[in-house]
């Protein structure tokens, strides 16, 4: 018993090698990430921090499976992802990620709970269906009472509730947020991390959070900060000069 | 998610309406103008729809339409009666004459000699009084949508007197034509009158009318006429297909209708993708997020394509439903009399609607396609 949990926990629910980046800016290729080797354990709930432009969002874009690297390879769950066929790593994606999106670009013609359930939907999910899964989750944001209004008609939190739900919907094992809190005040945005431990980490599911909001670094497992596309932290405080 | 490709397209009101409106108007102005196309050069064949007994129309070899004709001497009449096939033959004048109205105005008409005996050659629908009124002395019928133009709307004409080429005429009736193509007046009267009225040199037969004996092929009817009597022989649908040809190769009528229906296509073109593009740029940033979330470039082509089905379906029964209304409207307009959309015209138009589509839709959809999944993070 103890052994297979052992074992379970030994497979990192990421892992990348040697990840790099180039963009090609006119003439110019400049090199964004270097070599980034990095473990992401399940159950955790990971932070990246950096300032502006350390390449946050080139990273995370790289461990979800929606950007491809210059070099090396990226594992999600034991399958090298860059090595699927386009069509694979989309469908891929579509099993095993949720992403929040900073403006989280739901659909505005529909409402909150067909938008929550967009992933089960787009798997090929009975619409109907799709939507009766969505609002439970809905009720587990305590927004169940907003599941027929259309997004126009929410609060900017309850808008990020929708979100979140529809990053959850299909039980993905990796969830990816980009700057969640950015746009909130601090109340709002610690009940936003507290609301994401609550009902997104699990055993067998990771969270990894862009931020750079220090008002909430308290609440990860484990923090990476990252500067100027290198990993220079790895721990579960932020380092004294932050 | 082809659902919720409809409901993105329209929960846009403003562009929603703006592509069936495009579509509409397009499937309007194309279905419309082909249609009066058809029906005008089709009233080019009128002369010959107005005799369906015919089998078989005879005239002098260098005769094209029913307007345009050389006279033949009155002998060819027994030598088209004498072929092995004709059931019977009838001689038909027309010819041109003009017509004092009672204000004193000169009117061209168009004069009709038909069978004294049998009087084929009269439309087979009289609006008003009999065919048999003909066997009155300077009895003329003159065709309904004539009556229009010598008469205020809804008068009746029965008994009024015209100066036919300077000879006394009387109307006794109104038969029920389909107008010519230039909707002149046209006066049905006896052969052996229409002589009288409208006078000339030796040779006055405009054409022979011949019906076939039953289970004679016209087709060979008419090449059997023709090694026969040196004559030309053209059968019914020959003789119409001449007319609207004529009309065709004579106007610049297909050319100012095919200039309308093209511009209908160019501004669908313009409208629908325009205001299709404008829809996908507000959209980008959901399918890019779909995108993201794993929905493959399959399924958002079948969105696409859905979005343009839907618009597509919506506006084009708009535009023909628009096109029957207008048909419909004008029904009671001597110039559309019997006018109708031939099946062909709704075909085109889908299929043109189905260009536009797939056209802008293309060009839509490769905005979509191209879009990174990693500009979701940006
Ligand atoms: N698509 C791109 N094309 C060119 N340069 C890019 C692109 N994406 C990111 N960069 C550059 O890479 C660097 C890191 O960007 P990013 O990953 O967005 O950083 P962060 O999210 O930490 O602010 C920046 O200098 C940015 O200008
Ligand atoms: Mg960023």
């Amino acid at each position: 018993m103890s052994a297979a949990a052992d074992t379970a926990t030994a497979i990192a629910a990421i892992s990348t090698r040697g990840v790099a980046r180039d963009f090609t800016a006119g003439q110019q290729t400049i090199r964004v990430l270097h070599g980034i080797d990095l473990d992401v354990r399940a159950g955790e709930l990971t932070y990246l921090v950096g300032e502006s432009g350390s390449g946050k969002t080139t990273l995370i874009s790289i461990m979800c499976g929606i950007l491809w690297p210059t070099e090396g390879e990226v594992r999600l769950f034991g399958t090298d992802i860059y090595r699927l066929s386009d069509s694979d790593l989309v469908d891929f994606r579509l099993r095993n990620v949720g992403f929040i999106f900073q403006q989280y670009n739901l659909i505005p013609a529909i409402d909150a709970a067909s938008n929550a359930a967009v992933p089960l939907i787009a798997q090929g999910m009975d619409r109907l269906e799709a939507r009766e899964r969505a609002i439970e989750l809905l009720a587990a944001l305590n927004i169940a009472a907003q599941a027929d209004k259309l997004p126009n008609q929410l609060s900017g939190g309850q808008q990020q509730r929708v979100a979140i739900a529809r990053a959850l919907v299909h039980q993905p094992r990796l969830i990816v947020c980009d700057e969640p809190t950015a746009a909130l005040d601090a109340r709002s945005g610690r009940r936003v991390m507290d609301l994401l431990r609550e009902v997104a980490l699990a055993d067998d599911r990771s969270v990894i959070i862009v931020t750079h909001d220090n008002r909430i670094f308290d609440l990860a497992d484990r923090i990476l900060v990252l500067e100027d596309g290198r990993i220079t932290h790895d721990g579960r405080d932020m380092p004294k000069d932050h | 998610m082809v659902w919720i490709a409809i409901r993105m397209l329209t929960g846009d009101a403003t562009k929603f309406y703006g592509l069936l409106f495009g579509i509409a108007f397009s499937t309007l102005l194309i279905t419309q103008q082909l249609t009066i196309f058809v029906n005008l050069i089709e009233r080019g064949a009128s002369g010959v729809y107005n005799v369906p007994s015919a089998d078989v129309w005879v005239m002098d070899p260098v005769s094209r339409t029913t307007d345009v004709n050389l006279p033949m001497p009155s002998t060819a009449l027994d030598r088209v009666r004498s072929v092995a096939g004709v059931e019977w033959a009838v001689p038909h004048l027309r010819a041109a004459a003009s017509v004092r109205t009672k204000e004193g105005d000169l009117e061209g008409v168009s004069v009709i000699g038909v069978d004294d005996a049998t009087l084929i050659g009269l439309p087979r629908r009289m609006a008003s009084g009999a065919a048999d009124v003909l066997e009155r002395p300077d009895a003329v019928v003159i065709d309904d949508v004539g009556t229009t133009r010598f008469f205020p709307e809804g008068y009746d004409p029965v008994g009024e007197r015209l100066e036919l080429n300077d000879q006394r005429a009387v109307i006794m009736g109104v038969a029920d034509a389909i107008p010519s193509f230039t909707s002149q007046v046209t006066l049905y009267t006896r052969y052996s009158r229409a002589l009288n009225f409208v006078p000339g040199t030796r040779n006055r037969l405009s054409f022979v009318l011949v019906g076939a004996a039953p289970g004679v092929d016209a087709k060979a009817l008419a090449t059997r006429i023709t090694q026969d009597t040196g004559l030309r022989a053209r059968t019914r649908d020959e003789f119409a297909r001449d007319g609207v040809d004529f009309i065709i190769e004579n106007t610049g009528i297909p050319l100012n209708f095919g200039i309308t229906v093209l511009l209908g296509f160019v501004v669908g073109v313009a409208i629908v993708g325009l205001t299709f593009s404008l829809f996908i740029r507000d959209n980008i940033k959901q399918f890019g997020a779909l995108k993201a979330i794993g929905v493959n470039n399959a399924k958002i082509r079948r969105m696409v394509a859905a979005q343009a089905a839907m618009v597509g379906l919506i506006g084009y029964g708009l535009g023909v439903l628009g096109t029957v209304g207008f048909i419909w409207g004008f029904s009671s307009n001597p110039t559309f009399k019997g006018f109708y959309i031939p099946w062909q015209v709704p075909l085109i138009s889908l299929v043109a609607v189905a260009l536009i589509l797939a056209l802008t839709g293309w060009i839509a959809l490769r905005r979509v396609l191209k879009t990174e999944p990693a500009a979701v993070f940006r």
